[in-house]
């Protein structure tokens, strides 16, 4: 039997909810004080994902980075990675919203978009 | 000196300078003029590359520089003007004609005058300095606003340090111990003087817990290291009067001190133009209309009061842009008695935007925004209005770094001051102990 | 061989700096630090004192009272920032009427012009804010307050306009020789060379006895005395209009409340002897100390604090200042244990001593001396028809950097590009007083970087706040990852 502690981030409350794992099987989820609490819980001990964000090096744009998203979520153990893999990445300006700059980072099937406009300079 | 005139001019093209003009121009403005002294519209927004925006607005969850996207696209439909890298640099007004004139410089047009007849006010903030907090120690480089670390980062790709502590655990701080992490520094701990974090929940899981950046509750920096460049801090815990605890004292071998305790609107012009202000919120005072005690001179945003949401701050936004239509059209002019609702709060509710109602000029439906002092859990948010009981509102929690607010409904209001002697109320908000 | 080499580029040696350049003579000033003003200079009460404190006969009371009137015209010269707002020197219980008198005597002695004693209602009618408690003052309507930093930048200035040479390097010895006419000469050595001198002028701050002990015999010695201050923002300004210094009693000098010469409102200072030269951090009991005993020269002390800071002033053990040719060292001049008075005092040093070095040298007048300099042109001082007007011949006059205490980018590219211009943040801030404001540096300092980088064909990375590895930036984005 495994327990986790998490602090619940659906509502400002944040609530201290504790969960017991068997073999990866949630077996129960207590602390919380609603439903969306135990269904954040038992996605964040099972499979919890983020959107990351961050910036790529742009060559000849009016700045020299773009901020970018993934534009899925990203396994949370992952999210190194998806930033480390933007390291080697470099765009040309112009850069628009949405464009893609990064297919399947790090493996992750997520793809990296631009979030942000740089124009050439 | 050139002088041009305007109906309404914008201070300000962040996110409430924005909502407001499009607001305005949606309700019939035509003659607009947004100032921005950047060299971008969108303001903060474009620094705040993080995820999180818009859930309310839009429905979707957006990063700062795509919500502020949105709204520079419908400033661009609506075709309103606006300046860039242009500083208004003084506002008067002329009590006899009503007139206001904004003073303002950039290097194509000089120096210029801008004579308008109403003015928003949409400034922003700014960050509570190093020296504002009183830490003592030296003044070496590599202390930082938050705010100031995360421009380096996120608009020039630039590192302000790779070993960091960050002091205050306000929003703009959490964010900026995951975004130094992502770009490569190693962010020791969080120090927060408070026995609170001033910061939403989803940024202490996210952007600490995610990493495993320890949060130090009721800890605060009591001395900075290095001649020129900062070598080390020392924090320690404090007692609940926030003074030190000898003996707790901890080093950090750190390059970089993160500042994130607080912000100040900045309201320099609306000092110049005499408006009363709030010292409270840092902020002008106002009333239904978000109108200052000069009239036809709005504020919204972060200038008024700090918000912890974009999406409110452009709902405030568009009612000011709204009055300012109405104001500029000669429209919602309501026979008036001469009747107001002062609102008082008291009892852990610290002010209250607006702090002024006028029963017969207030929408339908009103929005009064509120910050507590103090973490309550399990109490009543209780609204009396000349001392009947309006509401009662069960809390489970509330917390300072959590904007509250209620809606004050005209109908309701209008059958209790019917009621009442006299053209002068009293609304009070305040925390009770539930029974 | 030069004529002349100052060790020190605070407002001292920048005075006498200023001074000889009127002369012909060869004459290079040396500061260990980045830019001159970084010592005790930059970080004092800004205060120009009238001349009543120092005991008669002392060079403290001569130099005083001197330096006192000849701030007036070269705050004109040499454009400079500088206000007679008067002192008050407040009694704070009746006991302390006699030593107000006594005050009175000694700065009458001094030559101090206009000293009276104001009682309990005009002293309220003067400074409504004063504290209830106060019983009387001395008022001395010669004091006044200046801006440290551009006095001191404005002597160096004028001093390389007229051909003084400023040499960025710490001296680390002096070695007295002979020629061989066998007539004394000094060999100066620095951490990037050595240079060979007929006179030295010793202007060393804090490390003053460091040098004179290198070649004198009778020995000096110097204490660092730290002094902490708090700096209130300028919405606190005016809530006093002169000087308001606390009659010295039994437990101490007192703190001092003031406006400073650029509309902020300052306490200070503590004293405190520092065991380290370099020691010029604040500490909590400091700065404690400084709100509490600010708090009884006025009712409500504003506590809008912007910034606290520390300063190191040189205390010699015979407690007056040492201004002169040294007895056994010919050519060795000292100005020495310059604590308060120095900075009022420093320009009636530059002058003595000047005089004395030309006198020894024999030197002559220079003919093209030229004792005017400008200062930066300041868009928050002018007037809109005078912004418009520099703006028409600059444009980024109209480029607005620092929002507190509007600096724009013209002023700040003067700044780096002038005579001894700026190579460091700091130097772009005292010259300017862009990030001097509320929100201390905040905003400016991104903005402020990129143009030294510009100005000095350096990359921001290079580009530090008071030089000797005080770096801001750190790498790009991704560099460790």
């Amino acid at each position: 039997m495994e327990t986790r502690e998490l602090t619940c981030i659906r509502c400002p409350i944040g609530c201290h909810i504790t969960v017991e794992l068997e073999n990866g099987e949630v077996k129960s989820i207590t602390g919380n004080s609603c439903p969306r609490g135990e269904e954040y819980a038992a996605s964040e001990v099972t499979h919890p994902v983020r959107t990351v964000t961050s910036l790529v090096r742009v060559n000849g744009g009016v700045r020299p980075v773009v901020s970018v998203k993934t534009a899925g979520d990203v396994p949370k153990e992952k999210m190194m990675d998806a930033v480390g893999a933007l390291k080697s990445v470099t765009v040309d300006a112009p850069v628009s919203i949405g464009d893609i700059i990064a297919k399947d980072i790090a493996g992750t099937g997520a793809d990296v978009v631009a979030t942000s406009n740089v124009a050439k300079k | 000196m050139s002088e041009i005139k305007k109906d309404l001019v914008i201070i300000g093209g962040g996110p409430a300078g924005l909502a407001a003009a499009v607001s305005a121009a949606g309700e019939g403005v035509k003659d607009i003029l947004i100032i921005e002294r950047d060299i971008r519209l969108g303001g903060i927004l474009n620094q705040c590359i993080h995820n999180g925006f818009g859930l309310h607005t839009f429905k979707e969850e957006l990063t700062g520089p795509e919500y502020a996207d949105r709204y520079i696209d419908m400033v661009r439909k609506e075709q309103i003007p606006y300046m860039l890298d242009t500083m208004v640099i003084d506002l008067s007004f002329d009590e006899k004609t009503g007139e206001k004139t904004v003073t303002a410089m950039n290097k194509t047009e000089g120096l210029f005058y801008v004579r308008a007849r109403a003015v928003i006010l949409a400034m922003g903030c700014r960050e509570r300095p190093r020296g504002a907090l009183n830490i003592p120690g030296f003044r070496p480089s590599g202390i930082y606003s938050a705010g100031t670390a995360q421009y380096y980062t996120n608009m020039e790709g630039k590192l302000p340090g790779k070993k960091v502590v960050i002091l205050g655990s306000g929003d703009i701080g959490l964010i900026m111990a995951r975004r130094m992490t992502y770009e490569g520094a190693k962010v020791l701990c969080v120090a927060e003087l408070q026995p609170y974090s001033g910061g939403l929940k989803r940024n202490i899981v996210q952007c600490l817990d995610d990493f495993g950046i320890p949060l130090l509750l009721s800890h605060t920096v009591v001395d900075i290291k290095g001649k020129r460049r900062v070598e080390g801090v020392t924090i320690a815990e404090v007692d609940e009067n926030k003074k030190p605890i000898p003996g707790t004292e901890v080093f950090y071998e750190c390059d970089t001190l993160l500042l994130s305790c607080g912000l100040i609107p900045e309201n320099e012009l609306t000092d110049k133009l005499g408006a009363k202000m709030n010292p409270v919120t840092g902020g002008a005072f106002v009333n239904d209309s978000l109108e200052t005690d000069i009239p036809g001179v709005y504020a919204c945003g972060n200038v008024l009061h700090v918000h912890d949401l974009v999406d409110y701050v452009s709902g405030e936004a568009a009612a000011a842009g709204k009055n300012a239509a109405d104001f500029l059209l000669g429209r919602n002019v309501q026979e008036n008695d001469g009747s107001v609702i002062n609102i008082k709060t008291e009892n852990g509710v610290r002010y209250s935007v607006p702090s002024v109602v006028r029963p017969a000029q207030m929408p339908d439906t009103l929005t009064i925004r509120f910050r507590v002092g103090n973490e309550y859990r399990d109490k009543n948010l209780s609204v009396y209005l000349d001392g009947k009981q309006l509401m009662k509102l069960p809390k489970r929690i509330m917390a300072p770094g959590e904007m509250e607010q209620i809606i004050l409904v005209k109908s309701k209001v209008g059958e209790i001051i019917s009621g009442s002697e006299g053209k002068e109320h009293e609304l009070i908000i305040r925390v009770e102990d539930k029974e | 061989m030069k004529d002349v080499t100052i060790i020190g580029a605070g407002v001292v040696g920048c005075a006498i700096a200023r001074e000889l350049s009127r002369y012909d003579l060869d004459v290079a000033v040396f500061e260990k630090e980045a830019d001159v003003c970084e010592g005790t200079s930059k970080a004092n009460s800004g205060i120009v004192h009238s001349g009543y404190d120092a005991k008669p006969g002392t060079l403290k009371a001569r130099f005083n009272v001197e330096g006192n009137r000849l701030i007036h015209d070269l705050s004109k010269e040499l454009d400079f920032p500088f206000k007679e707002n008067g002192s008050l020197i407040l009694a704070l219980e009746e006991e302390g009427r006699k030593g107000i008198e006594e005050l009175l005597e000694r700065g009458i002695k001094n030559g101090v012009p206009g000293l009276r004693i104001v009682e309990k209602e005009e002293l309220k009618r003067m400074e409504p804010n004063v504290s209830k408690n106060a019983v009387c003052a001395l008022f001395a309507p010669t004091g006044g307050i200046v801006c440290p930093f551009n006095m001191t930048i404005a002597f160096a200035e004028n001093a390389a306009d007229n051909g003084v040479s400023f040499i960025f390097d710490a001296v680390t010895g002096i070695e007295k020789l002979e020629d061989e006419k066998g007539e004394t000469f000094y060999r100066v050595a620095s951490e990037n060379g050595s240079v060979d001198t007929r006179t030295v002028v010793n202007a060393a701050g804090v490390y003053a006895d460091v040098f004179h002990n290198m070649v004198c015999e009778k020995k000096i010695h110097i204490t660092p005395v730290k002094g902490q201050y708090c700096l209130m923002d300028k919405t606190a300004g005016s809530y006093v209009k002169h000087t308001l210094f606390q009659l010295p009693t039994k437990s101490g000098k007192g703190i001092l409340v003031t406006p400073t010469v650029h509309g902020n409102l300052m306490y200070g200072p503590t004293a405190d002897e520092a065991e380290d030269p370099e020691d010029t951090s604040t500490t909590a009991e400091g700065l404690d100390t400084v709100l509490s005993k600010a708090s009884l020269s006025v009712e409500n002390l504003p506590r809008k604090t912007i910034t606290s800071f520390a300063g190191l002033r040189a205390r010699e053990d015979g407690r007056d200042f040492i201004v002169g040719e040294a007895q056994d060292a010919p050519g060795f001049f000292d100005a020495a244990g310059i604590e308060s008075p120095g900075l009022t005092a420093a320009p009636a040093i530059g002058t003595y001593l000047a005089g004395l070095i030309a006198e020894k040298l024999n030197a002559s007048e220079k003919k093209d001396f030229n004792p005017v300099r400008k200062g930066i042109p300041s868009i928050a001082l002018a007037s809109d028809e005078e912004r418009a007007e520099l703006i028409k011949k600059d444009p980024l006059y109209a480029k607005v950097v620092c929002r507190c205490e509007l600096v724009t980018e013209g002023e700040i590219r003067d700044a780096i590009q002038r005579t001894l211009g700026a190579t460091t943040v700091d130097g772009v801030k005292r010259r300017t007083r862009a990030g001097m404001g509320r929100c201390q540096t905040g905003f400016c300092l991104a903005r402020t970087i990129p143009i030294l980088a510009e100005l000095l064909g350096k990359s921001t990375g290079e580009i530090e706040k008071s030089g000797h590895g005080s770096y801001y930036i750190d790498g790009e984005i991704k560099d460790t990852l």
